[in-house]
């Protein structure tokens, strides 16, 4: 980057040949500080995750939450909203629930949305060269799933009680908890996108029933948003 | 004061300097990771780290993951020690051509 600046700017040509030896010196210094900051990174976190991913999964968030919306209207209209979330949609057993179109399509948004930021990641990944295979990676997945699998489990059995108006704030505190867990690991705004997510899950207990609200908001707005703050930090400059 | 003196001649080596820089920040790192983050091949891997070895910088442990060797290596005292006094020399080349 230094180097291509510096080729770009006449006058400033002229005083490096000037001073061959002093910038000489100096440039080599500075890239030595350069590659030790490198390597502490790569070593110790996993950093090839992609501002694309956050908004690819942001954008599956809001087109799930458009289509969940129009079965929610169909079933009761906008006004019916709340009841139709909070009486587990219509669904009397957990089977029925499974079965459901809402969590059809909440489970093809996370699969859409998972593939879509794994490919980004890996492309960055490979751009940058780092293995995306490496500890630092699996250090980050163990870190990020040990909340989301607890909270998973929790709320499944939430759901088994019937209190189905909790399962959405609850996605968005335990993933809100991953996120803050996973920010030791991987890029530090994560922790950020991490308190904004637990914010707005807690937020959404004292509105039960409008989940899909707040999912669209913490799932979809949230991601994109951080998304393209960590493109234009990290990735912008380097295409 | 010659400042370029002050400079660990181990450190010489852009990969040496790697290896030391990943130790740093990490308990135990494993051959084959830093195989991976240095992107090199195992036999230049392993003579840059018999130098680094040979200093006193790092310590070797052989361990296993069921039948597979598992080689990790950490720091040494000496090794954290060279390391800071690099970084300090390094940072006054560059306050010495402010």
């Amino acid at each position: 980057m230094l180097q291509i600046n510096l080729h770009k700017s006449k006058p400033f040509t002229y005083f490096v040949l000037q001073s061959a030896f002093y910038m000489n010196e100096q440039q080599q210094t500075l890239e030595e500080l350069q590659h030790i900051k490198k390597m502490m990174e790569r070593s110790s976190r996993f950093i090839s995750l992609s501002g694309l991913s956050g908004v690819a999964a942001g954008v599956c968030a809001l087109v799930g939450a458009w289509f969940a919306n129009n079965v929610v209207v169909e079933n009761g209209g906008p006004s019916g909203y709340r009841e139709v979330f909070t009486r587990s949609m219509g669904a009397t057993s957990l089977q029925d629930f499974m079965g459901h179109r809402l969590f059809q399509i909440a489970a093809l948004t996370f699969v859409a949305a998972f593939c879509l930021s794994f490919l980004f990641t890996w492309l960055r990944s490979k751009k940058n060269n780092t293995p995306i295979w490496g500890y630092t990676a699996q250090r980050l997945l163990i870190n990020v799933a040990v909340p989301m699998a607890a909270g998973g489990i929790y709320l499944f059995k939430q759901m088994q009680f019937g209190n189905y108006g909790l399962i959405a704030p609850g996605c968005l505190i335990f993933y809100g908890l991953a996120l803050v867990n996973a920010s030791k690991y991987t890029l530090g705004e994560v922790r950020w996108l991490g308190y904004c997510q637990l914010l707005l899950g807690i937020i959404n207990c004292w509105f039960v029933g409008y989940g899909l609200y707040f999912w669209a908001i913490g799932f979809g707005v949230l991601h994109i948003v951080y998304g393209i703050v960590m493109w234009y930090r990290y990735e912008k400059n380097k295409q | 004061m010659n400042l370029i003196e002050n400079l660990n001649k181990i450190f010489d080596s852009r990969i040496r300097l790697g290896i030391m820089s990943a130790l740093m920040v990490n308990t135990a790192i494993n051959f084959n990771e830093l195989k991976e983050l240095l992107s090199i091949t195992d036999g230049n891997l392993a003579s840059h780290l018999k130098t680094l070895e040979e200093n006193d910088f790092v310590k070797v442990h052989k361990g296993f993951i069921g039948k597979k060797t598992n080689t990790t290596y950490s720091v040494t005292k000496a090794g954290e020690k060279a390391f800071k006094s690099h970084l300090v020399a390094l940072e006054k080349m560059i306050g010495s051509m402010k």
